[in-house]
């Protein structure tokens, strides 16, 4: 009893220990808002990916592709069909993407990707990342009259500060389109006054096209593969929905030979993820199958690079996995799950997480070696209590006890405020970083670098009892030399002790 | 080792000088080093004891205790003899640096003899286990001290309740909490200090503080009282207040006190005088 009497009124007048935890306070709260901050991070990011990817990625090892996908798909519905939720087949190729702005002429890499607008949206989450609200209930690939978001829909609960606006896209679609045309249209002579044109019966016969009524096949582009950052925070575009795009790619043949084809931007693809923004054109399955030749001319079976395959909630997917990969051989196919697909990037966060808590754990570290200066501190100071203690019959242990449960009660209070600070920190984390940005002048989380619109977090519950017992544990081993050495001392000498 | 007396002749700063007290009762090695004494063989020197242990409360027997610093052993004391009986009021009187602290520390267990023996009750102490000596010192042995020696951190209460806390486990003091309190309280009105309940102890006055020390000495019943100079630090009539109270505690209820003190004068209010000259019991 009386230890607790005197842990507690040790506790309540001894603030130079109170100090001492200060460390440990700050470095539960830096570790709990790490972990927070970083489990957001992972999660994001892997929602962000699997999003992009959908559950098992059906590849085949050939850029022609294999034929005939309705066969793969029922296939695949017989082995593993009652945990498969949805697949939809695509078509990847390199490719070039051209624009032409001015005088110049832009040519960029891409990857090439052909969907399926019936089922496509259904594997994937790629319908939640176009900038029209029409695209992203469905996809058809047809121009729109206008009303493209002019910031990304993701971000309009985030705070002013971080969010970009992109006034281009007010007038993006027909508008534009029409506009563009009016304003481009070849001067023509009137009618009659060229009746001795030399070329005129070598021009091509056929319906003319109208760029102001009419669209080509449409594309989805990568946003960031024509975007850019003017220098008042809005976002600008080399070519918005309304353009016509060249995109030059590779036919089935063999060898296989470049091809190049218009396109019309009907909308943008925005991830977040630069990797993916920066590459991805989406184009018609079947019209991308047309262009290259897959075809088959008699049959009218097409080939097809990969299945995206949506499996339903709950189902194993490296058991799904595996089934399929014990089925179809892998030297044509390759089957992944989205997992494996990122699992570098995934695994190096993991990595950063690690040696993050590994680093912050040795501050709380080092914050127990004040802990113990401390404590000595007091045991000189309370020596001649602890003789008068010993002498009214307290044992050795007893006394250890005071200065362990002291230690304890230290790192209860510590991690406890270490624990709350932390968790106020993460809850306020965008609105602290708002201020700080207000404060210096230039954003502290610039969403235009992360994948992200907000700081994410994730409180994980064990995470934070872990730390908070680690804290605990480091004040209470802290406090063990200190303690030992109060329960050796020799009673009469403590009582001695001025 | 019965030339020992000839060690106290006092240096000539007053002081006795320790290599002169070793070296006038040791053997010097052949290098001229001096050796330690070691006091636990002296088998030969044992005396029969002037009375049987058995019939006194405490007694100490034939014990000597030496401090030692580095290869020197300072002698404190010197085959002391000593018996208290039942409802004795003893004082052990003797000059500064006697040795009747370090005998009064004997008698509590607080601290080991390099020789002889320790008895309560009949029983040898001295060679108790720690949590033997513990126990002893929790429930049949109530300590003063001339420093008052109270926990600064607890009031006055919680300072007499210190004794029932430090032996009871945790749970057994909160079922017995109540009854505690009503005999700390009861101790601290013997005393006179009821009033004084929630003070803590820089609060008080000395005499105050030393009855506190009373208080927390007899919450738990002890059959021995060991104060060690329980007037040093106070006025003449504070102290002589503290002596009537534990004189009155003697008489009244037969409480055994052993109390050291330097002073003559204090040491008469005792029904027995046991004077220590230079760690050896002199002759009344």
């Amino acid at each position: 009893m009386y230890k607790f009497l005197l842990c507690w009124r040790y506790l309540r007048t001894r603030y130079i220990a109170l100090v001492s935890i200060v460390s440990v306070m700050l470095g539960v709260a830096t570790m709990i808002v790490t972990n927070a901050v970083m489990e957001g991070f992972t999660h994001e990011m892997q929602e962000r990916i699997h999003g992009i990817l959908s559950d098992i990625v059906f590849e085949s090892r050939s850029l022609d592709g294999v034929p005939d996908a309705d066969w793969h798909m029922q296939e695949i519905r017989r082995i593993a069909g009652d945990k498969i939720a949805g697949m939809s087949p695509t078509v990847h190729v390199p490719a070039m993407l051209g624009f032409q702005i001015g005088e110049e002429y832009f040519n960029k890499p891409i990857s090439l990707i052909g969907v399926d607008e019936e089922t496509y949206a259904s594997v994937s989450d790629f319908g939640q990342f176009l900038q029209h609200p029409a695209n992203r209930q469905k996809l058809d690939f047809s121009l729109k009259a206008g009303g493209y978001d002019t910031v990304n829909h993701e971000s309009v609960e985030a705070n002013s500060l971080m969010t970009t606006t992109r006034p281009q896209m007010e007038i993006a679609g027909w508008t534009w389109r029409k506009q563009k045309a009016r304003f481009r249209r070849p001067p023509v002579a009137p009618a009659g006054s060229l009746d001795k044109n030399p070329f005129a019966a070598s021009t091509p016969q056929g319906e003319d096209f109208d760029p102001a009524k009419e669209q080509h096949a449409g594309c989805v582009l990568g946003i960031a593969l024509c975007s850019y950052r003017n220098l008042d925070n809005t976002e600008g575009f080399l070519a918005i929905p309304g353009d016509d795009v060249d995109i030059i790619f590779p036919n089935a043949g063999k060898p296989p030979k470049g091809l190049s084809a218009k396109f019309t931007v009907v909308d943008f693809y925005e991830s977040k993820m630069n990797e993916y923004d920066s590459s991805f054109v989406f184009v018609p399955i079947r019209k991308l199958q047309e262009l290259r030749g897959t075809i088959d001319p008699t049959t009218g079976v097409a080939k097809f690079n990969s299945l995206q395959i949506h499996l339903k909630p709950g189902a194993n997917l490296e058991e799904v996995r595996d089934q399929l990969r014990r089925h179809f051989p892998p030297q044509t196919y390759l089957i992944s799950t989205w997992r494996d697909k990122q699992g570098a990037l995934l695994a190096a966060v993991q990595m950063e997480t690690a040696v993050l808590n590994v680093l912050l754990f040795m501050i709380i570290a080092v914050a127990g070696f004040g802990i113990l200066a401390i404590f000595l501190m007091i045991v000189v100071e309370k020596t001649r209590d602890i003789g008068i203690l010993k002498s009214l019959g307290a044992t050795g242990s007893g006394i250890m006890g005071i200065f362990l449960g002291y230690g304890l009660s230290l790192g209860i209070v510590g991690a406890g405020v270490g624990v709350a600070l932390g968790l106020t920190f993460v809850t306020y984390i965008n609105e602290i970083a708002d201020v700080l940005g207000r404060i210096t002048g230039r954003p502290v989380f610039d969403p235009s670098i992360y994948y992200f619109h907000e700081i994410p977090t994730i409180i994980e519950p064990l995470t934070v009892a872990l730390v908070a017992a680690g804290a605990m544990w480091i004040a209470v081993l802290a406090s063990i030399l200190p303690a030992w050495r109060a329960a050796r001392l020799h009673p009469v000498e403590a009582l001695r002790y001025e | 080792m019965n030339n020992m007396t000839s060690s106290s002749t006092p240096h000539a700063d007053g002081q006795i000088h320790f290599a002169q007290l070793v070296s006038a009762t040791a053997p010097s090695g052949p290098d001229g080093r001096v050796l330690v004494p070691n006091f636990r063989t002296r088998e030969s020197i044992q005396t029969a004891p002037t009375a049987d242990p058995r019939t006194a409360i405490l007694s100490a027997r034939d014990v000597i205790k030496s401090y030692r610093k580095g290869p020197l052993a300072i002698p404190v004391l010197q085959n002391v003899d000593l018996e208290v009986s039942q409802g004795e009021f003893v004082a052990v009187n003797g000059p500064s640096g006697c040795g009747k602290s370090t005998l009064l520390h004997l008698l509590a267990t607080l601290d080991e003899p390099d020789y002889g023996e320790i008895y309560f009750e009949g029983n040898r102490i001295d060679n108790l286990a720690a949590a033997g000596r513990d126990i002893l010192r929790n429930r049949y042995f109530g300590m003063i001290f001339q420093a008052y020696h109270l926990l600064p951190e607890l009031t006055t209460l919680e300072n007499v309740l210190a004794p029932a806390m430090i032996g009871e486990s945790s749970f057994g003091y909160w079922l017995r909490r109540r009854e505690y309190r009503q005999r700390a309280t009861e101790m601290l009105q013997l005393v006179g200090l009821d009033h004084r309940l929630k003070h803590k102890p820089r609060e008080l006055s000395g005499g105050e503080m030393q009855r506190t020390a009373i208080a927390r000495a007899l919450v738990s019943q002890p059959r021995v009282l060991l104060a060690d100079e329980p007037t040093g630090n106070l006025d003449k009539a504070t102290g002589e207040a503290i002596l009537a109270l534990l004189g009155r505690l003697n008489r009244e209820q037969n409480l055994t006190i052993v109390m050291v003190t330097h002073d003559r004068e204090i040491a008469a209010s005792a029904d027995r005088t046991v004077t220590l000259v230079d760690g050896r019991v002199q002759a009344a």
